[in-house]
């Protein structure tokens, strides 16, 4: 099944090719990206195909890989056999990329990895666009600890799943934070897989272990969260701004924002998937002979809610939740 | 004595012991630091509803509790397993959010139709799985794992195809009853215990379980002795398949959503363990619904109990292996000879 579709996929390339012909002057770009797991995922793509236009000089050729590290070796493969200008490559996984990076650049073709890290010697790719998961820890770490003062912190975390380059990130950026603040105690922190029944499950386990004794949650999704705030409504515990327990979340979703506006997340981080246009940009200054960064960071914002002040998040108001492209 | 031997000879006596040795985890980790020793097995009422490790054990082992129903019966009669429930049950929550919610439609606070559609409508295509597995197994007689790999990779990709691969949110309150509470009992026990017993007593008025077992043993003999042997693997995997409805649509209205990528992920791997570790044989034959369920639990068992003690994310999978592998081996056949052996020898040398 999975030939077929790429065979259909080359056969369409391969004939969208014959009927551009005339219209060379386009930048083919191929775009290996990682699935459509989530809201952000999608948000992402559509971004890609908004911004990769015809109108824009580009012909976007965007493969979904499905999670599979495996597929996505052999979209890039691909690309590299039509001959594409440019390639993106949003990394699945974070090693096993020097073989065919090796054969991108021995073909002379550009390629950019995008939003997440890759684990590959930095002379076999062109450039690197994406977010910082270790920044939105230290973002979330510092309102904390502006919002709290001198008081004191007990802090259950929630985190990604195991491995994932996100929850690694949010972790250590977050833990350099809490190192800073002696009254700052990181009670227990536990897997919840980036999945909602996840959150719920590792948040009746907290609440059993250390009842009355924390005053701070932080969830590595929003899907972390929803599972949480159940978890604590079951209990009858109270949190957002009216309640007794902070709830931090990352990602900043429509829905997770949605909740900080309602004063339930106290802080939501995000992860921006806008990044199209920053890489749009790097390749029309390699196409121009421009000098480029290396390496582009996307600024992620945090968003916290209405009625706290803060120098690290803004405040949300229902029209910046409105006019959010996600 | 007597009476001891005779306890330890019981069937489900081995399954039990292992589920009282991963508590027993608890007990120990909880007595070294110094924690009440027995606060694992405390339940009390809080917030109006039932609360206590316990209560989480039987509340968030429900679904693997459904699914080993379902799989013991299918495991009895064909020797083989059914690995497309996980994903089964993704499609019914898939089916039955998208028809409460309309198609497209990703976050509703209102039903576009009646509660009891959707639920009735997912349930009937996983009904519909368990058909379409069980005619492959009895009537083409493909290997069951074979048969059942072709729902396990298409159930899931159905789901997200009927999800547009976006989460589906039901915000209505009586969505979530189901994987909630009535009362002060989370209902997710209940549909449990309403499971086991229709089920037991459909076995027991039915004799459908004299036949699954008769056909697990020798399915030819089964025949020759006058039993449609096909019948009844087709109608041990339609069971299935409603067990895994039944699992996803508690799943679902735990999350009151569709998360078709995430509900069921690997869960036919426990169901199939949990089977095992009952002390059931995955040759197929004889079987015992209760050490199934037993099995299940000791699985919940497991997981809570590392939450529980707070181990590293990292290290959790090997934690579950290491207790996995010491129950398997108290199980294993030759270990249970070496003590029978070592029990005879004893029984020799005081008679000497």
């Amino acid at each position: 099944m999975k030939k077929l579709l790429a065979i259909a996929v080359i056969g369409a390339a391969a004939m969208g090719m014959a009927m551009t012909a005339n219209a060379a002057d386009l930048i083919k770009v191929g775009y290996a990206q990682v699935g459509h797991e989530s809201d952000w995922r999608t948000a992402n793509t559509k971004n890609y195909q908004d911004t990769f236009t015809e109108d824009n000089g580009y012909s976007l050729e965007l493969v979904d890989c499905d999670n599979d590290h495996a597929k996505q070796i052999e979209a890039v493969r691909n690309f590299i056999q039509e001959g594409l200008d440019y390639i993106i490559i949003a990394p699945i996984q974070s090693a096993g990329w020097d073989t065919v990076l090796q054969e991108a650049q021995d073909a002379g073709i550009p390629v950019i990895i995008a939003d997440r890290e890759i684990d590959a010697d930095e002379s076999l790719y062109t450039a690197w666009v994406g977010t910082a998961p270790h920044d939105e820890g230290v973002t979330a770490g510092k309102w904390l600890g502006e919002q709290l003062g001198d008081k004191e912190a007990n802090i259950l975390q929630i985190e990604g799943s195991v491995g994932a380059s996100a929850a690694i990130g949010r972790t250590e950026g977050f833990q350099e934070e809490a190192d800073k603040h002696d009254n700052w105690k990181i009670l227990d922190s536990q897997s919840g897989d980036f999945t909602q029944d996840g959150g719920q499950q590792v948040m009746e386990s907290f609440i059993k272990s250390y009842e009355g004794k924390f005053n701070v949650v932080v969830c590595q999704n929003d899907n972390e969260a929803y599972g949480a705030m159940d978890a604590m409504d079951a209990a009858g515990i109270t949190y957002g701004v009216d309640g007794d327990v902070t709830l931090i979340s990352y990602d900043a979703t429509h829905d997770g924002l949605q909740y900080t506006l309602d004063g339930k997340f106290n802080l939501d981080v995000e992860c921006n998937p806008i990044q199209a246009q920053t890489v749009s940009d790097v390749i029309q200054k390699i196409q121009n002979k421009e000098d480029y960064e290396k390496k582009t960071l996307i600024k992620d914002e945090a968003f916290n809610a209405p009625g706290i002040k803060s120098e690290f998040a803004t405040e949300i108001t229902k029209d910046i939740l409105d006019k959010r492209a996600y | 004595m007597s009476k001891l031997k005779a306890l330890t000879h019981r069937k489900l006596f081995l399954p039990i012991v292992s589920m009282i040795l991963v508590m027993l985890i608890n007990v120990i980790y909880d007595t070294a630091t110094g924690s009440a020793p027995f606060s694992f097995f405390y339940i009390t009422v809080k917030n109006g509803v039932l609360y206590g490790r316990l209560i989480d054990v039987l509340n968030r082992g429900s679904e693997i509790a459904i699914l080993a129903i379902g799989m013991t019966i299918v495991v009895s009669a064909s020797a083989g397993t059914d690995i497309s429930v996980g994903s089964v049950m993704a499609l019914y929550s898939a089916v039955c959010c998208v028809t409460l919610a309309g198609f497209g439609v990703t976050n509703t606070s209102t039903y576009a139709r009646p509660l009891i559609v959707g639920i009735l409508l997912g349930i009937l295509v996983c009904v519909l799985c368990g058909a379409i597995n069980g005619f492959f197994v009895a009537y083409l007689n493909i290997q069951p794992m074979v048969a059942t790999l072709i729902l396990w990779s298409a159930g899931r990709a159905i789901g997200l195809l009927l999800c547009n691969s976006q989460y589906v949110y039901i915000r209505v309150p009586s969505f979530r009853v189901i994987g909630g509470y009535i009362g002060f009992l989370p209902t997710p026990i209940l549909v449990v215990a309403i499971c086991i017993t229709v089920m037991t007593l459909f076995l027991k008025f039915t004799a459908l379980g004299t036949y699954v077992q008769s056909v697990g043993i020798n399915k030819k003999a089964a025949r020759i002795a006058g039993f449609n042997s096909a019948r009844i693997i087709f109608l041990a995997y339609v069971i299935c398949g409603l067990c895994a409805g039944l699992a996803g649509m508690v799943a679902t209205s735990r999350i009151y959503s569709a998360d078709t990528n995430n509900i069921g992920l690997n869960m036919e791997l426990d169901a199939i363990l949990s089977v095992a570790l009952g002390g059931n044989s995955l040759a197929g034959g004889k079987f015992s619904l209760a050490g199934s369920l037993i099995g299940a639990y000791t699985i919940q068992a497991i997981t809570t109990t590392m939450y529980a003690l707070g181990v590293d994310p990292a290290q959790a999978p090997v934690f579950k292996a290491v207790v996995v592998l010491i129950i398997v081996v108290i199980q294993a056949q030759p270990v249970k000879d070496f003590f029978a052996a070592r029990a005879a020898r004893k029984a020799v040398k005081e008679a000497a």
